[in-house]
């Protein structure tokens, strides 16, 4: 049975102040309505994203549902319709997917790396700027979450399962030129160790985390200062006013809705074949599609038990728990790893990040296309594609930071954190390579397999191996968890209100897209539907620079609307939210008048 | 017989709630019951409110409405969490507790098809199995 989490709820939910009133209050004005001064500065100030949309006025409600009309039913026709194409033409929609994938990402290779780095200097730029001042939710709005399980939350949607599969396959893939190498560094050198974790840092780091940091952003700004609907379109409403509610807006939420499905299910459908592959690996255990099935079906389980729990009983819980565990496993690899290397190759890591991310983030003349185009520019599209869905949870749990806070920490702290551990595991790898031992010395057979390959040179390899498992399989929850989170939030036209069954189908239909695939089309079917989601970057990309402008336009706004406030007469004095009444309406412990 | 009676309300579906409410108000004067208007709202914008604090305004117009409507003593208290649909139950038995109330009147709908179908019931039928005073629910 799925009960309810209820008993975590307790703590994040805040106390709005309370208003008492008796009948012998009559005749005061309501308290929170402020009295304008003749200046109607504020107020025009106001107007300019003061919308007549209502959220949910789209909504269609039926059967005790909330869906947004069209984007709920267009996107899940759409979805049957992908679905149906992949499997009834599984290798020729595969073929016509991958090289839409693959015309997009080397005819586009420039317009996805300086969309990059523009973001990255958008957001340190923002961490600068008086804007950074700007607390999400306005003066009075207080933090949801601790920063502990805020930081945890960050990598639970979705960068997780990447930091545990790539963190020893990547560099060691530079390191022994596996598919290319960073700038055609000759590999097996002392240069190819350190560019190799340069390299891998470069992907993992600023650069992704400034993508979703902009996308959270601009969801969190106009959502929770502007009172917008917690959705996509709302982050152009600076650019294209009441006109996001219409046509070009659905496109944008639908496009959002689909990218996050496929990519989502797709990565459920692969992540169970490589846990398939790394079970039988470790214990011998079938790898077939039985197993690989059943794994679906697990993750989808605990992943639905998650959802009806909700944020705070289910991810914050699971991602808090997962946080837990990887310290374990990092902190077992660095004692017992390279031991007195890991300063070494953190400190390897870090330079070397440095003194690489101006040459890797050069769009011209780039001689290593392999590398350019398999490893980076793929990267790029992929963050991209799912900048809608990380960016919409991290704006979920991130109410009551300012936008510096706020950038300092999706930027910096993840980009270290990141950095720590690649320079572990990648570090091990490499170092595994140059002294001849174990499998990876031969160099990269399976990708997926990496990990463990490096794991196994170590002492107690069962349980850490089982923990990296583990790891995984919880981050495949949380992402799916999330994206069920997200999904039905866009799909509800914004609504956060609507009931958890809805998240309870998207979960479900994200487990029975990645079975289906998998069953009936095999890893062509999961391709093909994965280049169709990683193509949804080209667009996005042109999106996201649009949203960064619209963002900054909110930001002017804000900034000249709090300057206006605080300069009129007799305004609150800043900090104290205009909206929350003072104590003199409440009557608390008065006798109550008989009538 | 009672002294504090909590109604939970509902403010995204008000009109859904209005035999609820008029209960509530004649017991409340009747009785000489004080009444606590709880309502619940995410953080982010509803059809109800764009912010929460003028959802907590709204509500506390709203209980003010009902006290000079019906000649009773009124309260309001206004909750914002980040996942609602998930902890609104686990809120409104808080919310009793700490508004000491020994009397809960809620609206719910007539259970239906959608009932069956859920997983989860209704608000009320959570708060009657999980709450340590009496619940009057209002169809």
């Amino acid at each position: 049975m799925l009960t309810k989490g209820w008993v975590a709820a307790a703590a994040v939910c805040m106390r709005l102040s309370p208003h008492q009133y008796t009948v012998a209050d009559g005749g005061q004005p309501h308290p929170g309505v402020r009295k304008l001064s003749e200046d109607n500065l504020i107020e025009t100030l106001e107007q300019v994203y003061d919308t007549d949309y209502e959220v949910g006025q789209d909504n269609v409600e039926a059967l005790g549902l909330e869906m947004h009309n069209p984007v709920f039913f267009a996107s899940a026709a759409l979805i049957v319709l992908f679905v149906s194409l992949t499997l009834l033409f599984p290798e020729s929609s595969r073929a016509m997917l991958e090289a839409t994938r693959g015309w997009i990402i080397n005819t586009f290779d420039w317009l996805f790396l300086s969309a990059g780095n523009l973001i990255v200097l958008f957001c340190l730029a923002l961490i600068v700027l008086p804007y950074g001042s700007i607390r999400i939710g306005g003066d009075a709005a207080t933090p949801d979450y601790s920063r502990a399980s805020w930081f945890a939350m960050l990598f639970a949607a979705g960068m997780g399962i990447g930091l545990v599969f790539w963190s020893v396959a990547e560099p060691v893939g530079y390191f022994t030129e596996w598919a290319g190498s960073p700038l055609n560094i000759a590999g097996h050198t002392a240069q190819a160790r350190s560019a190799a974790l340069g390299a891998t840092m470069y992907h993992w780091g600023l650069h992704p985390w400034a993508i979703y940091a902009l996308v959270a952003l601009s969801l969190a700004f106009f959502a929770y200062n502007k009172g917008l609907p917690l959705t996509l379109r709302s982050t152009f409403y600076s650019l294209l006013g009441d006109r996001v509610w219409g046509r070009s807006g659905d496109v944008i939420d639908i496009v959002a809705v689909l990218a996050t499905v496929f990519g989502l299910a797709t990565s459920l459908g692969f992540g169970a074949m490589q846990a398939a592959s790394g079970m039988h690996f470790l214990f011998a255990a079938p790898a077939g599609l039985q197993t690989q099935v059943a794994i679906i079906v697990a993750v989808t389980a605990v992943a639905l038990i998650s959802v009806v729990r909700g944020i705070d009983g289910g991810v914050k819980l699971l991602s808090n728990i997962n946080m837990l565990l990887a310290l374990l496993l990092l902190l077992f690899v660095i004692l017992v790893g390279s031991g007195g290397n890991f300063l070494a190759n953190l400190g390897t890591t870090f330079s070397a990040y440095l003194s690489y991310i101006l040459p890797l983030s050069n769009p011209l003349g780039r001689a290593d296309s392999a590398f350019y185009h398999n490893w980076t520019i793929f990267f790029w599209a992929w963050w991209i594609s799912w900048s809608p869905f990380v960016g919409m949870f991290i704006a979920r749990v991130s109410r009551g930071r300012t936008v510096r806070e706020f950038l300092i920490a999706v930027l910096l702290v993840p980009t270290l954190v990141t950095g720590v551990w690649m320079s572990t595991f990648g570090g091990n790898g490499i170092e595994q390579v140059q002294a001849g031992v174990g499998q990876l010395s031969a160099g990269i057979s399976d990708s997926s397999l990496a990990m463990f390959q490096m794991l196994q040179n170590l002492p107690l390899a069962g349980i850490t191996s089982l923990l990296a498992i583990v790891l995984v399989l919880v981050f495949f929850i949380t992402s799916s968890d999330s994206g069920s989170l997200v999904i039905d939030t866009i799909t509800a036209g914004g609504s956060t209100s609507a009931p958890v069954t809805q998240r309870v189908f998207w979960a479900i239909t994200q487990g029975v897209i990645a079975a289906v695939l998998l069953s009936l089309g095999g890893s062509a079917a999961l391709g093909g539907l994965q280049a169709g989601a990683v193509s949804t970057g080209l667009p996005f990309t042109l999106v996201l620079l649009a949203m960064a402008v619209s963002l900054l336009m909110g930001l002017r706004h804000e900034r000249t609307l709090l300057a206006a406030i605080e300069l009129e007469p007799g305004a609150p004095v800043p900090g104290d939210n205009p909206l929350h009444p003072s104590g003199q309406t409440a009557v608390s412990g008065k006798q109550i008048p008989r009538g | 017989m009672f002294s504090k009676m909590m109604v939970p309300v509902d403010m995204e579906h008000l009109e859904a709630q209005h035999k609820a409410l008029q209960v509530a108000a004649d017991l409340a004067r009747r009785h000489n019951i004080e009444v606590v208007y709880v309502g619940i709202t995410g953080i982010a914008a509803s059809s109800a409110a764009k912010t929460p604090e003028e959802y907590a305004k709204d509500l506390a117009l709203f209980a003010r409405q009902q006290a000079e409507q019906h000649d009773i003593a009124t309260s309001s208290e206004a909750l914002a969490c980040v996942d609602v649909a998930a902890d609104k139950d686990a809120r409104l038995l808080q919310a009793a507790l700490d508004c000491a109330a020994d009397l809960i009147v809620m609206a719910s709908h007539v259970p239906d098809v959608a009932d069956r179908l859920h997983l989860i019931g209704s608000n009320a039928a959570w708060l009657v199995r999980h709450s340590e005073v009496s619940v009057f629910v209002v169809r």
